[in-house]
């Protein structure tokens, strides 16, 4: 295969949730010298990017937009080691997780799939997230933002008890903080306190980008 | 087992011998931006015109939830009840999470109302039962605990135990007002939860002969031609043992297909209300 055929395999392979061959193509391309880089930046997040339009036109479902992220996913665990190696950076670290009391993941887990295809290096915690757990998790992780996921009105207010959380550690000017869910609005993350609301999974990563350049502006200008 | 919910003048039995029984989920501001603003500016207009629809598509019980963010949700849910009562004589489900809500919601409603929800973990159970018990009312109890949504319908049967014996040896609540939520989630993203839910149906039933019910939209979430996966659903959950599903009753083949299931399982002697049905369409 030449290299121009790996990468439109790894592009239609993943675009259909076709996992085992998406792996199968990524280690075709690491045996023929290609850089990780050029499979994920001219294959894999192309294709999610593409996942990701269809699913917001209507034309892809929810079970389309799962197996495309885990094809991904399969070849991302290959490649993650070795773009570490290489010093290729991500476009950041997102840490998400469903607030405490909520086990509701479908919609987070959308996000985390469209975030790691556009580029992110994502850091799930799951559902029923405790406050101290975020906390403890930022500390080690040190993301460049945090996302709370919440389904129902009545967790909700998790997200303030997060925002406060992170305020007594002495961590909310250290990372965005971005919420979203089914009864969520952009008057709600305001009333809460939040950098970011997003109503959809792809609006998620714009806003996710959006909101790093803001900061990464704003921390080159104070320097 | 039958369980028995009424409003000041009218009495649905659920049952495994009674119709399918329908709960109309339209009553609900979640995922409708529109209505959540309008309830929270005080108009409610929006609730007439739903109960209105279902009651005339055949809904035999309404579910009202008020979850609106940043309200006083006992206040409005309150607020809708009355006057959805002032509108149909179908007994309602009364829908929250937020147990304050819950019981204002008891407090104003007249009759026997469906409480939805409790579920099988500690605290929720013990600040729901109480207010079940006092008002006389069901509950609609979900077959998870603290431990998150169980995988599979051994560990929801055992948590169904739980709650059984909860309500009913620690606060005398009659058995046949507990209807079990077997717990659908989205075939969409798991292939076998359907199949899990239904072999929970059947354990349910087999051990406990208990009414059920479930959120029937739960299943096709995130695909397409959602109504007709909600309609082969129905009757295959009706024929394991589910007795009555929160439902889009506003989708008529979703309707049909509970109605087809009664008269399919027995549940329509001569097929009586399926030909009248026929009947009421063609004139």
């Amino acid at each position: 295969m030449t290299e121009q055929e790996i990468l439109q395999g790894l592009y239609d392979r993943t675009l259909v949730g076709d996992a085992p061959a998406v792996l199968d193509l990524t280690g075709r391309g690491l045996a023929s010298g290609m850089a990780p880089e050029t499979m994920l930046f001219d294959a894999l997040i192309p294709s999610l990017e593409e996942v990701g339009a269809r699913f917001e036109r209507g034309d892809f479902f929810v079970p389309e937009m799962l197996i495309a992220g885990r094809a991904m996913a399969g070849a991302m665990e290959v490649l993650r080691p070795l773009l570490a190696q290489t010093g290729a950076t991500s476009l950041g670290t997102f840490l998400m997780g469903t607030v405490k009391g909520d086990v509701h993941d479908i919609g987070k887990n959308l996000v985390n799939i469209m975030l790691e295809g556009a580029g992110f290096q994502v850091i799930d915690l799951g559902v029923q997230v405790a406050p101290e757990k975020f906390v403890a998790a930022i500390r080690e992780h040190r993301p460049d933002i945090v996302g709370f996921s919440a389904f129902l009105t009545t967790t909700m207010p998790m997200f303030k008890a997060n925002i406060n959380a992170l305020e007594k550690a002495g961590l909310r000017d250290q990372v965005i903080v971005m919420v979203g869910g089914a009864p969520v609005t952009q008057e709600y993350a305001d009333a809460v306190g939040a950098d970011g609301y997003a109503a959809d999974a792809s609006t998620a990563v714009r806003r996710a980008k959006e909101l790093l350049a803001e900061r990464r502006a704003m921390a080159g200008t104070s320097s | 087992m039958h369980t028995v919910l009424r409003s000041r003048t009218r009495e649905v039995v659920i049952g495994h011998d009674r119709p399918f029984c329908v709960i109309g989920e339209r009553i609900n501001p979640t995922g409708r931006a529109k209505f959540a603003e309008a309830l929270r500016a005080g108009d409610l207009s929006q609730v007439v015109v739903d109960v209105e629809r279902q009651v005339a598509a055949g809904a035999h019980v309404l579910d009202v939830n008020a979850g609106v963010p940043l309200t006083d949700e006992a206040e409005l849910l309150a607020a809708v009840i009355k006057l959805v009562q002032e509108h149909t004589d179908l007994p309602l489900c009364i829908d929250s999470s937020v147990v304050e809500a819950l019981s204002a919601g008891l407090a104003v409603y007249q009759g026997k109302a469906l409480v939805n929800s409790v579920t099988g973990e500690d605290d929720r159970l013990a600040e729901i039962l109480p207010l079940v018990k006092r008002h006389g009312a069901a509950v609609v109890a979900l077959a998870n605990d603290e431990t998150g949504i169980p995988e599979t319908a051994e560990q929801r049967l055992e948590i169904t135990g739980k709650i059984v014996r909860v309500a009913v040896e620690e606060y005398g609540i009659p058995v046949e007002d507990i209807v079990i939520d077997p717990l659908a989630m989205t075939v969409g993203a798991d292939t076998d939860a359907v199949n899990t839910t239904l072999e929970t149906i059947r354990a349910i039933r087999e051990a406990y002969g208990l009414n059920m019910c479930l959120g029937a939209s739960n299943v096709s979430f995130g695909l397409p031609d959602r109504h007709a996966l909600s309609a082969a659903f129905l009757p295959m959950a009706a024929a394991a043992g589910l007795t009555s599903a929160i439902m889009n009753a506003l989708a008529p083949e979703c309707v049909t297909a509970a109605r087809a299931a009664d008269l399919l399982l027995g549940n329509d002697p001569w097929g009586a209300a399926w030909i009248a049905a026929y009947r009421a369409r063609r004139t």
